[in-house]
Order: C-alpha cells, then sequence, then structure tokens
C-alpha cells in the first residue's frame, strides 16, 4: 500500500507534525459526495505527477486531521471545492497564505468544520506550514452520489495544472 | 432582563455539530408548545447505493458514509455479513478488529471533547478561539488524536476510511514488533487521558437529568466496544437479530432522518456514552474507573451535559484496553477467515463513539446484496435530543433568546450528533408568542 498516496493526516509513521516532508498537496472532499470528490480526483492525477519528496494526502477537510497533514510543511498546497453564491461552477480560485499575513481570510470551505477552521486554528497553536495556497473550485452539487458534474470535471485539469505549477516554482 | 411568555427560537446551520441541520423551538403562554430538530438530507442512499454489490463490499462502502466513524460502520457491516456466512473471527482477528475500534474512539472522542464541546463549557465561541487562549489545552486534544490516528493507520491502512478491513479480518495483518511503537505510543497517551478526564469533571454543569430509556450493547466481562447483544436500562435483552422487532423507525414531516422509539414503550429512548456507561460502568478497565470515581461520576450518569467526562473516561478505557490487547497480541497465521457467499439475513451491531450502529443484509446465493439496512446513532437519539430540549428550555424561559439559543446548541451537542451518519449541516429558531 502506498502510505504516501493514501495516508491521510498519519505524517509519519507516529502522525507527528514535523515527521512531514517538506511539500505535501492535501485534497480535501468525498468523492462519494458529487463535486466535492473534485480533491481526491485532482490528487488521483497528480499520483504519477509530481516528484518524490511531494507528498500526497487524501482528507475528509476535519481540522485536526488538516492540521496534522501540514504541520511543519514548508509549502502546502490545498485542493478543495467550495459553495458559492452566486455560483458559477467549475469557476477557480487561488488563494495565498503565508504565516504574516491575511489574518481575515477564513475560506468557506464545502465542510462544516472546515478549512476555515484548520486555518484558524493552526495559527492559533503555531502550526500552519510556511506558505499555505489553496486552490478552490466552484461547485455545484453536494449530493450523495458519485461523479463531477461536467463544469467541475472540466475544471480538474486546470486545477492540476495549476498545482503542478505551483509545485515547480515552489 | 425581556421575559417574554411567547417565543420561538430558530437556530439555522448549527455549529459545531457533525453534519447540517436546524433546531426549532416555539413557546407559548409560558408553555413549550413544540421543538424540532430538523435534518434535511436524504439519508438512505447509501442503503440503495448497497443493493447489486458483492457480500464483500458494504464494509468500504459503508465506511464513506461518515468521516468520524468509518470503522464503526465496517465493523457493524462485516458482523452482519459474516453472520450469513457463518464466519467467526479467532481470537487474535477479533482482538485486533477491538484494537482498531479503539483508535476510533480515542479519534472521534477527543475531536468531540476539545473542538466540537469544551467551548460550550468555557465560554468560548469555538476551538480557535480556545486555543488562542489555552493554546496547551488544545494541544493535548490533538496529542490524543495522533496517537488514535496512529493506530488506524497501522491496522486500517490509512487514518481516513481505512482500506485495510474485510469480511473474515483484514487484507494484512501486523506484526506483533509492528504495534510495538504503538504500545510506547499509548502509554504516554495514557496520562493525557487522565488529565482530560480531571480538566473536563472541573466545568460546570446545568442541572438536568433524562429518564429516556437507555439502550447499549453489553458483553460481560468487559466494557461494550465492537460486538455484544443489546440491553436497555428497562430490561429487555435482545440479539442483533432481534433489533428490527424492538426499535421501530418512523417518518417524520420536518426531518429526512427518521425517528426511532422502542417498540411497545411509550417513552424516548437513548443511546451513546451515557448508555453505554450507565448499563456497563462495572467492566471499564481500572484506571477508567478510578478516574470515573475521582470525576465524581456514580455508576449511573443520566446528565446528557455530563456526558463529556463519560467520553472522557471511556477515552481511558479505550487506551488500557489497547494496551492490553498489543501486549497480549500473536501475530495469527492467516490474516483472514475465508467467507464464502451464502443466501439469508444478517445483522451486525457495535457500539459507534456516538452510540449502537446496527446494520442487516439480504444476499442471494451468490452473495449479492439484495437488501440493507443501516440505523445510525444519532437518528435513534433525535427524539431523545427533542425530549432533553422541551424540558430544558420548559426550566429556563425566563433566559433571553440568546442565552438560551446557546444552552439550546448546548444541550443538542451533548449528543455529539452525527448528522452526516443520519443523514448530514444543522442551522436554531425560536419562536416565542
Amino acid at each position: 500500500m502506498n502510505q504516501a498516496a493514501t495516508g491521510a493526516g498519519a505524517g509519519g509513521p507516529a502522525g507527528e507534525p514535523g515527521g512531514n516532508r517538506a511539500v505535501v498537496v492535501i485534497g480535501v472532499g468525498n468523492e462519494f459526495r458529487r463535486d466535492d470528490g473534485a480533491g481526491p480526483e485532482v490528487l488521483a492525477r497528480l499520483r504519477d505527477q509530481v516528484a518524490d519528496n511531494v507528498r500526497l494526502v487524501v482528507s475528509d477537510g476535519e481540522p485536526a486531521r488538516l492540521i496534522e497533514a501540514w504541520a511543519g510543511a514548508s509549502l502546502a498546497l490545498v485542493v478543495d471545492a467550495v459553495r458559492a453564491d452566486p455560483v458559477t461552477p467549475g469557476r477557480i480560485h487561488r488563494l495565498v497564505l503565508d504565516q504574516a499575513g491575511a489574518e481575515h481570510v477564513r475560506p468557506v470551505s464545502s465542510h462544516g468544520l472546515g478549512l476555515g477552521e484548520a486555518i484558524g486554528l493552526a495559527r492559533a497553536l503555531n502550526l500552519m506550514p510556511d506558505r499555505l495556497i489553496v486552490h478552490a473550485v466552484e461547485a455545484a452539487e453536494f449530493g450523495f452520489g458519485v461523479g463531477l458534474t461536467p463544469a467541475v470535471a472540466a475544471a480538474t485539469d486546470a486545477l492540476t495544472s495549476a498545482v503542478l505549477h505551483d509545485l515547480a516554482t515552489a | 432582563m425581556t421575559h417574554r411568555a411567547d417565543r420561538t427560537l430558530v437556530t439555522k446551520g448549527l455549529a459545531r455539530v457533525e453534519g447540517e441541520g436546524a433546531m426549532y423551538v416555539r413557546v407559548g403562554a409560558g408553555q413549550v408548545e413544540e421543538v424540532r430538530l430538523d435534518i434535511y438530507e436524504p439519508p438512505r442512499f447509501f442503503e440503495a447505493f448497497l443493493r447489486g454489490r458483492s457480500f464483500t463490499e458494504p464494509p468500504d462502502i459503508t465506511a464513506r458514509i461518515c468521516g468520524i466513524c468509518p470503522v464503526a460502520y465496517q465493523t457493524s457491516a462485516c458482523q452482519a455479513i459474516e453472520e450469513v456466512c457463518g464466519v467467526t473471527l479467532p481470537g487474535p482477528l477479533a482482538d485486533l478488529r477491538r484494537l482498531l475500534y479503539c483508535g476510533e474512539w480515542i479519534s472521534s472522542h477527543a475531536l468531540h471533547i476539545y473542538l466540537l464541546h469544551a467551548p460550550d463549557f468555557l465560554g468560548y465561541p469555538g476551538a480557535v478561539e480556545l486555543a488562542r487562549d489555552h493554546r496547551d489545552i488544545v494541544e493535548r486534544g490533538l496529542a490524543l488524536r495522533r496517537t488514535a490516528n496512529a493506530i488506524m493507520a497501522t491496522l486500517g491502512g490509512r487514518s481516513i476510511h481505512p482500506v485495510n478491513v474485510r469480511v473474515g479480518g483484514f487484507y494484512r495483518v501486523p506484526s506483533a514488533r509492528e504495534l510495538a511503537p504503538l504500545a510506547l505510543q499509548l502509554r504516554e497517551t495514557l496520562e493525557l487521558a487522565l488529565e482530560t478526564v480531571r480538566w473536563v469533571a472541573g466545568f460546570d454543569f446545568p442541572d438536568f437529568s433524562c429518564d429516556h430509556e437507555l439502550l447499549s450493547l453489553r458483553e460481560a466481562g468487559r466494557y461494550p466496544i465492537e460486538r455484544g447483544t443489546l440491553v436497555t436500562s428497562g430490561g429487555l435483552e435482545f440479539a442483533a437479530a432481534q433489533y428490527e422487532e424492538h426499535v421501530i423507525e418512523e417518518q417524520v414531516p420536518h426531518s429526512t432522518a427518521l425517528h426511532a422509539r422502542l417498540a411497545g414503550r411509550s417513552g424516548t429512548f437513548m443511546t451513546g456514552p451515557l448508555a453505554r456507561y450507565s448499563l456497563n460502568s462495572q467492566w471499564l478497565t481500572p484506571l477508567a474507573a478510578q478516574a470515573a470515581r475521582a470525576a465524581g461520576l456514580g455508576s449511573v450518569c443520566r446528565n446528557p451535559f455530563q456526558s463529556i467526562i463519560v467520553r472522557a473516561v471511556e477515552i481511558v478505557c479505550a487506551v488500557e484496553e489497547a494496551l492490553r490487547l498489543i501486549d497480549g497480541y500473536r501475530q495469527p497465521a492467516e490474516s483472514f477467515v475465508s467467507a464464502a457467499p451464502r443466501a439469508g439475513i444478517g445483522h451486525g451491531v457495535s457500539e459507534a463513539p456516538r452510540g449502537v450502529l446496527y446494520h442487516r443484509y439480504e444476499l442471494d446465493e451468490a452473495g449479492i446484496v439484495r437488501s440493507a439496512r443501516i440505523v445510525p446513532p444519532t437518528s435513534q437519539n433525535q427524539a431523545a435530543i427533542q425530549e432533553d430540549l422541551r424540558g430544558f428550555v420548559q426550566d429556563r424561559l425566563d433566559f433571553d433568546d440568546e442565552s438560551l439559543t446557546h444552552s439550546c446548541e448546548q444541550a443538542i451537542r451533548n449528543y455529539d450528533p452525527c448528522i452526516s451518519c443520519s443523514t448530514h449541516f444543522l442551522t436554531l429558531r425560536m419562536d416565542r408568542r
């Protein structure tokens, strides 16, 4: 089993923060909740395209696990589907947070307790990565079921490219 | 203070619960007239999704219902299917199943205590604000979760939605050597778990008692986790196969989750930590029992607000159990017992962190799932939560809307409702006319 590709939040055997390798890409979501599967889908595409030192983590977005996944990393890239109002399904947003700035940025995740809480908590606990980049895609549908809606499916190529671009220029 | 006899409280998007829903309370002429916990999502998608699938698939598919308690789903599913196939797990495999489940209890309870429930008692709007003032406390919660995740990653292959569980056992079993680092980590965690009990025991608890009939599993000689017989505080005792004769699910107009009641009983029932503890406290592990006594718990606890203490005690119990299981572990030659497909109906029950989780599968002779039924703990507890809210609000009508709303949300969080499981985000509305 490829722990690096499937491990969610257990950085190193004991899951210690700081045991993480320098760069981590986290795909947040659930492929059984339609467009919520965008993050895991992008992670699957990245699997054969990234260097060995890049850790790929699929996460349900639960804050403690997100923090465990990115603590100690120099760069963390998070791919997530988001609700937007008004919504343009498939529209992509790129949000850069470094430790100093963006105190009030709390992205709205598709999850009850999500990315916003994870960032707030990580800041309070001094467990933010040096740099956090969020790639978010606006979702059309979060109901039960498998398969992305057409607009979000079409956006996964651009999302994958955007993540690879960030990795190449890191 | 304003004191109006007629009012309505509505909370849209209840915070700090797993899932999505809303609460509505209407008060008229000084009496609580209506209390509703509204849940919106279609709950039975997974049951339909399972029809036509192979008997080997439900453990992995149902694990996806909940990110917090996938092991519970896998375990109840495995047991139901193993019953049809006539498979019994030998000692070491049964022990590994219990060990994996201990990991889930520690993880789920630590999340609820530290990030979701404690802020209520300490006057913080959420975990982020709590962490700003008490970094060391929140770090202790995260350390508990790291140990739990290590158990899940070692036995389950990864810490969410474990992929190593199969009908009849596991795809791969660890060597005793692989478990040794876990034991080291668990020994350090034990002190953190005991500190957690001491910390939450010092909170202020509203004076409140519920009289729901309590439902939990029981397994003579040890605290129920992954298996057992169903028992109630009213003297019922029945096997998983009789679950549907005793627990009746009904549609209610305002919720997409079904409401449950015990057959032939007029009152409500509850499942979860309070029920488990009250029906099984004599079988807590030694340090857990000692911690419970020191925290002021008797052998029975009926104050839902004190469920946070019971969860902390159960973390101690799970850590001690995990250590005992690892210490006694000898790697079995086979990682699973082969299960051949058979036609029949099987039933599985286990104690998810939030309470009894029931699965039933009907298989044909080729092992194809013909029908499936899943009853998660939160849907069983919905009527009990509403009943608590009714009594709680009635005694506190002199509170202003804001503090009453906050208290009601806290009363809901006592049950750690996993609305993702029972169907999915909560929204409190309070009408005072």
